[in-house]
């Protein structure tokens, strides 16, 4: 990992040992860095900016009050906190309680994504993997993230059966994590 | 990685939340006994957030961040409970009495501390109770100040064009401010006024809130996030662009004034 991004992580850490002791200028400065994946995350799903910025007060309030549901065991933070923006935007959307505990969820990724530029050419390489995937297979994806759609939704949507759905949407993944690998 | 072929789909649907009940509950039971699955499950989970980072839109506006940072200031931060207990663990068994005889050491360990946070916890329903009861106080001269249906009136020399003026109460130990501005001109467009403080130690000023007035170019600035015990020998208030806060002020002196 380069310095710079260690430099990053270990200021994200930084960040939130200090909002655990009540710091509100460590969490003023947590929001401007993260708050644009997580709104725009949530606006994605949502399509709508009012309920996109209930999502990110959300998420934004509940990690000040529980600092502590992050250490850097659950993952790089951007990570963390685009899965938790998905999750809690898709929450909103079907107007159902959260389905799980932002303590219980741990994201694992290979790649670096602790700088702004790391990100940057995460999302070139993730773009190019999805426009490079087969066409069904891209909507199912999509249609699972963005739009919340169950497998058998989508199944149905689409007249394919289940078991192909579910495997597209796992295979569609993995690929992803592959091109990053390589 | 070797994971469980029979729950492989369901790993990617599980972390997608699109399970049934009864589905999640099976996969949550293989979960607990299966750390390749873990593992598989954290790592679909890591392939998701790629696609989250695909998303590019505007960014959030700059109300949702004065929003959030009233919302944590005015929040009390208690301590937390005590660690929650862990997951269920399998070594009953194998550890039999000793871990019972260990546990009931622990029950009375606990009970003993339990009365200690007991107090604890009694000592700061009081102090949060005080606390709620200033904040109602606050929350009511704001609202008083900010109803609609108040008619502000302001005594000037006749014929003089109304002037903006603002007055900033600040009270450092706490790092409250109240600021309380009138009669400043509408904004022009992707505009923001920002108010600033500025410290008796010569240091940098530090950014107190960004405000848009009303129609009758009426704002008021409650608590902003300040870092503490920072005395104040100055207040100003600047034009900015709309996307901040800012580091320094850069843009137009609006109005300034210092301490009597």
């Amino acid at each position: 990992m380069a310095s710079a991004d260690t430099n990053a992580m270990t200021s994200d850490l930084a960040l939130v040992t200090a909002i655990r002791s009540g710091d509100q200028g460590a969490m003023a400065a947590l929001y401007d860095r993260f708050s644009s994946i997580v709104y725009a995350v949530a606006l994605r799903v949502l399509q709508d900016a009012g309920a996109a910025e209930d999502v990110l007060q959300d998420i934004f309030i509940q990690l000040w009050r529980n600092p502590g549901a992050f250490d850097s065991s659950r993952g790089n933070m951007a990570a963390w906190l685009a899965v938790i923006a998905r999750n809690r935007a898709i929450d909103a959307l079907r107007k159902r309680r959260p389905q799980d505990d932002i303590e219980d969820v741990i994201v694992s990724v290979e790649t670096d994504l602790a700088s702004e530029t790391d990100r940057s050419r995460v999302m070139e390489k993730v773009r190019g993997a999805l426009q490079a995937m087969p066409s069904p297979q891209r909507f199912a994806l999509e249609m699972a993230y963005f739009e919340g759609l169950t497998h058998v939704e989508i199944a149905e949507k689409t007249g394919e059966p289940l078991g192909t759905v579910k495997t597209r949407i796992r295979t569609g993944l993995i690929s992803l994590r592959k091109i990053l690998a390589a | 990685m070797s994971i469980h072929e029979q729950f492989a789909d369901d790993l990617a649907l599980y972390a997608l939340g699109s399970l049934t009940s009864e589905e999640r509950v099976m996969l949550e039971k293989h979960l607990e006994e299966c750390p390749s699955c873990r593992r598989e499950l954290e790592a679909l989970r890591g392939d998701l957030s790629l696609l989250s980072l695909t998303t590019v839109g505007p960014r959030p506006p700059a109300r949702a961040k004065q929003r959030l940072m009233a919302a944590i200031a005015a929040e009390p931060r208690l301590p937390k409970p005590l660690a929650a207990a862990g997951r269920s663990h399998s070594w009953w068994g194998t550890l039999g009495w000793a871990a019972a005889a260990a546990m009931v050491l622990l029950c009375i360990g606990l009970v003993r501390q339990n009365s200690s946070l007991s107090r604890d916890l009694a000592l700061l329903r009081a102090q949060f109770g005080g606390q709620a009861r200033e904040l109602e106080q606050v929350n009511n001269t704001i609202r008083a100040l900010s109803d609609p249906e108040i008619q502000p009136v302001i005594l000037r020399t006749p014929n003089s064009a109304p002037q903006p003026q603002g007055k900033a109460f600040y009270r450092r130990r706490s790092r409250s401010l109240i600021f309380l501005v009138s009669s400043l001109p509408q904004l022009p467009p992707e505009k923001v006024y920002e108010l600033w403080l500025f410290p008796t130690n010569g240091g940098a000023p530090i950014a107190a809130g960004l405000f848009k007035p009303d129609a009758r170019g009426n704002a008021t600035v409650v608590n902003p996030p300040l870092p503490e015990g920072i005395e104040a020998k100055n207040f100003a208030v600047t034009l900015e662009p709309e996307s901040g806060p800012h580091e320094a002020p850069r843009g137009t002196l609006v109005i300034a004034g210092g301490g009597e």
